[in-house]
């Protein structure tokens, strides 16, 4: 076997052994001891129920997604616009970036009870909101790292050829910072997910895939529920594997650097 | 009775696939007891690998080890030797004093006995004043100085050390030369030391091993015989010089079939 | 020839209140903010370009920030003796002991496994993907689930109280940063230490206690508190799902309904939850600063 193959098989070949297994004994387990269906499914009957209603499923995974992204894609916006503002103003600065820090403890998406008064019951405005928040803070933090952490030796470079501080930012800073935004982008993608889900547990519309999960358990139903969850889980995947994909396109030679605070 | 004695050694890596790299092809050498022998050579040919065979962390593919009297591996369950490398590898969580204890520990010393032999260890590297101290508080040279205390805390009879000095500036180099020299003069340690540079092996050892790559082998070894004893003087005597020469022509002999890496000269 | 550097304790705690009163003062800015568009905004809402985006600056949707510190001290409910400001707090402790459960459990399982995996390269190697993959996909999904176990799954006479159902939350979401940290950190020790540890003939377990495990700290310090803002999540999700009594997201939840008559009442309660989760940000903190007090201190971002 050649080495290259050999490492294939080493790095698949594990994780299909444990996954494999991790179904085949919850299927056993449920199966065996028969428990009762409000405590686990059993993924076969998960699978048959997923199957059945993935147009119910797509469409919800599509009100969820599409809250994501728009807060995603506006959050994202926003963040990087205003790290530039904090790069030009340190004072901004450092006020700004301990109040993002402090955000990562706390749990904002409270705050979509408050913003759920703040407009009507069927918006989906302030789940939108909510995420473009989150994902707003990420960003900022991240790509304003990007833009003011950039190695001395470079910017004393410019200075030597007396480069404007326009041009220190288009020619240094803001290569700099590409690698942050998309590591910022990597973790924003499943962070938006998330945010939207969570938001739909505090009322209002109920379409997407947190309403119906919750709707169906409260039924009973907790093998469709299941499917839900599955898709939920596919959404987020997929978002990550896009965010990953982009970094990829974007970064050649693997420049994304692992921020320490990250979030 | 020698303190190492290597007979017929061989190590191949990665044996019989398509990257196979013979390090060592028949290695012989005997280490008397007390003595102090050097490892010098290009990049590749073996002497850290020889080392390590010694220290029982990898296996011979063939060949004969007799450390002590006894196996390689007893010899290593038995801590009849200590160990010091280039980085010095102390804990940075740990004081000095708990860096030095550690292989105590390993081996089952209650408190009172760990630290007093911690205190006279200390004492023997001249850093006594540091016990309470944390490694990244102290300079390059002290953290060695800590590393060879722990590598004599558990007053081994053979000692191995893989580039210890080659970190360090070249003042501080010489002097930790001078310090290794008075330590080991004092507790007749054996001591196996592989090295980069010709005047640090010439001033340490008694005998120079010179060796060459692909396939690692022993070319010569070098009696560096120096009359009297050994301290700053002895870089200005002519003695001195003399072993460089032989060493260096040695390892020219070497150049003459293969292109020399990574040699100091000065 | 002796050079020792000084531990520059003082520098480090002036860095610590200086972040603290910036905090404070970025508070403030904020209030600001908010009271600047309460004088700036549309009274019934607004749009930008055709969508209805901007909110209600009206009193109803957003009280003056002072209004919302007031109502602190005003009874909870109509005729009742309690103070707002009581009942916060006893919800926000209420949650934050549930969150500190979940997190101790979900951190001590995730060390677990890590061990686990660094002695097992092919338990690495299979369950490690499976746990960076856990990381992009909302594990909150399983919330109403794990959720509505309580009160009706029951094992031999004991019923699964509700707010377990938090907990275990809580621990499922700690659960996971920490495995990946800690298997960092126990697989981070240089090559010469273990090299060091197998010349003292030192047996893995030794190996693992006297070196991979210290050496691991550094880098499960920063996934302990990933795991706390997820055990807190856990749990708030875990309330706002069953409407737990006695937490902070039931407040929440009840106090959301009641905006239209009372609007500053909901903010005490997310003020509440904001503390609960610095809260156990500086729990956790103050643990990091105990367990790396030793070490280097490297200049943070």
């Amino acid at each position: 076997m050649s080495s290259r193959s050999s490492s294939i098989v080493r790095s698949v070949l594990p994780p299909a052994v444990f996954g494999v297994a991790f179904i085949a004994v919850w299927e056993l387990v449920v199966k065996g001891f028969n428990l009762k269906p409000y405590f686990l499914a059993p993924p076969s009957k998960i699978w048959q129920k997923f199957t059945e209603n993935i147009d119910l499923v797509w469409g919800a995974a599509k009100v969820s997604g599409t809250n994501a992204l728009i807060g995603l894609l506006l959050g994202a916006f926003l963040g990087m616009a205003m790290s530039f503002v904090l790069s030009r103003f340190r004072f901004l600065n450092n006020l700004i970036t301990p109040l993002a820090i402090a955000l990562n403890a706390i749990p904002i998406f409270v705050l979509v009870a408050v913003l759920n008064n703040m407009f009507a019951i069927t918006s989906e405005v302030p789940r939108r909101i909510m995420v473009t928040l989150v994902v707003y803070f990420i960003v900022l933090v991240n790509v304003a790292k990007g833009l003011t952490q950039v190695s001395p030796t470079h910017v004393e470079l410019m200075k030597s050829y007396a480069a404007s501080d326009t041009q220190i930012l288009r020619k240094v800073r803001i290569p700099n910072a590409v690698p942050y935004l998309f590591t910022a982008l990597k973790i924003s993608a499943p962070a938006s997910v998330i945010t939207a889900f969570v938001s739909e547990y505090f009322g209002g519309s109920q379409n997407g895939l947190g309403s119906r999960i919750t709707s169906n358990i409260a039924n009973s139903k907790n093998a469709v529920a299941w499917g839900y969850v599955l898709g939920a889980c596919l959404l987020g995947l997929t978002f990550y594997v896009i965010s990953s994909l982009l970094e990829g396109v974007a970064t050649p030679g693997g420049r994304a650097k692992r921020t320490k605070e990250g979030r | 009775m020698s303190a190492v004695e290597i007979t017929n050694i061989s190590k191949a890596f990665n044996l019989g696939s398509s990257n196979q790299v013979d390090a060592l092809t028949d290695i012989n050498l005997s280490i008397a007891s007390g003595e102090f022998v050097s490892l010098i050579g290009p990049s590749g040919c073996g002497k850290s690998t020889l080392l390590r065979l010694i220290a029982n962390l990898i296996e011979p593919t063939s060949g004969e080890l007799v450390v002590n009297g006894k196996s390689a591996k007893q010899a290593r369950l038995d801590q009849d030797y200590g160990m010091a490398f280039q980085q010095s590898g102390l804990f940075e969580w740990r004081t000095v004093e708990k860096n030095i204890e550690l292989p105590l520990e390993l081996k089952g010393w209650d408190k009172a006995k760990r630290q007093a032999r911690a205190t006279e260890m200390l004492e023997l590297v001249k850093l006594s004043d540091f016990a309470n101290h944390y490694p990244w508080q102290l300079s390059g040279g002290m953290q060695q100085r800590v590393a060879i205390a722990r590598a004599l805390a558990v007053h081994p009879s053979l000692l191995l050390m893989d580039e210890p000095f080659g970190a360090l500036d070249e003042m501080t180099r010489e002097h930790m030369q001078s310090e290794l020299l008075s330590i080991c003069r004092a507790s007749g340690t054996t001591v196996v030391f592989v090295t980069h540079s010709i005047p640090e092996a010439v001033y340490l050892s008694n005998r120079v091993v010179v060796m060459s790559p692909r396939p690692g082998r022993v070319t010569e070894i070098v009696d560096v015989s120096i009359e009297g004893e050994r301290n700053d003087a002895t870089r200005d005597n002519s003695a001195f010089f003399k072993g460089i020469t032989s060493v260096r022509e040695a390892l020219r002999g070497v150049e003459m079939s293969d292109h020399v890496r990574g040699i100091e000269d000065r | 020839m002796t050079t020792v550097m000084t531990t520059k304790k003082t520098s480090e705690t002036a860095r610590r209140i200086r972040r603290v009163v910036l905090f404070v003062v970025s508070l403030l800015f904020v209030a600001a903010a908010w009271e600047l568009y309460k004088v700036v905004g549309p009274e019934a809402g607004g749009k930008i370009f055709g969508w209805k985006l901007l909110p209600r600056s009206n009193n109803n949707a957003m009280p003056h920030v002072w209004d919302m510190l007031m109502r602190y001290n005003r009874p909870e409910l109509r005729g009742s003796d309690r103070k707002i400001w009581s009942v916060v707090l006893a919800g926000a402790w209420f949650s934050f002991r549930l969150a500190l459960v979940g997190f101790a459990i979900g951190s001590a399982l995730g060390l677990g496994l890590s061990i686990l995996m660094a002695r097992f390269k092919f338990a690495e190697r299979g369950i490690l993907p499976y746990l960076v993959l856990s990381q992009t996909v909302p594990l909150i999904a399983l919330a109403p689930l794990v959720v509505s176990w309580g009160g009706k799954l029951s094992i031999a006479g004991w019923t699964w109280p509700r707010w377990m159902s938090a907990a275990v939350l809580g621990a499922f979401l700690a659960f996971f940063p920490v495995a990946v940290g800690a298997l960092k950190g126990l697989t981070s020790a240089p090559s010469a230490s273990l090299e060091l540890m197998d010349s003292y003939a030192a047996s893995w377990w030794q190996t693992l206690r006297k070196l991979r495990f210290p050496a691991a700290i550094p880098f499960i310090v920063p996934s302990l508190k990933l795991a706390a803002s997820a055990s807190v999540i856990g749990v708030v999700v875990a309330e706002i799902s069953t409407g737990l009594k006695g937490g902070i997201g039931r407040l929440i939840i009840e106090y959301a309904r009641e905006a239209t008559g009372d609007p500053a009442k909901v903010f005490t309660a997310v003020f509440g939850a904001a503390a609960l989760g610095l809260a156990m940000s500086g729990f956790v903190t103050l643990a990091d600063m105990y367990m790396m007090r030793n070490r280097p201190k490297e200049a943070s971002a």
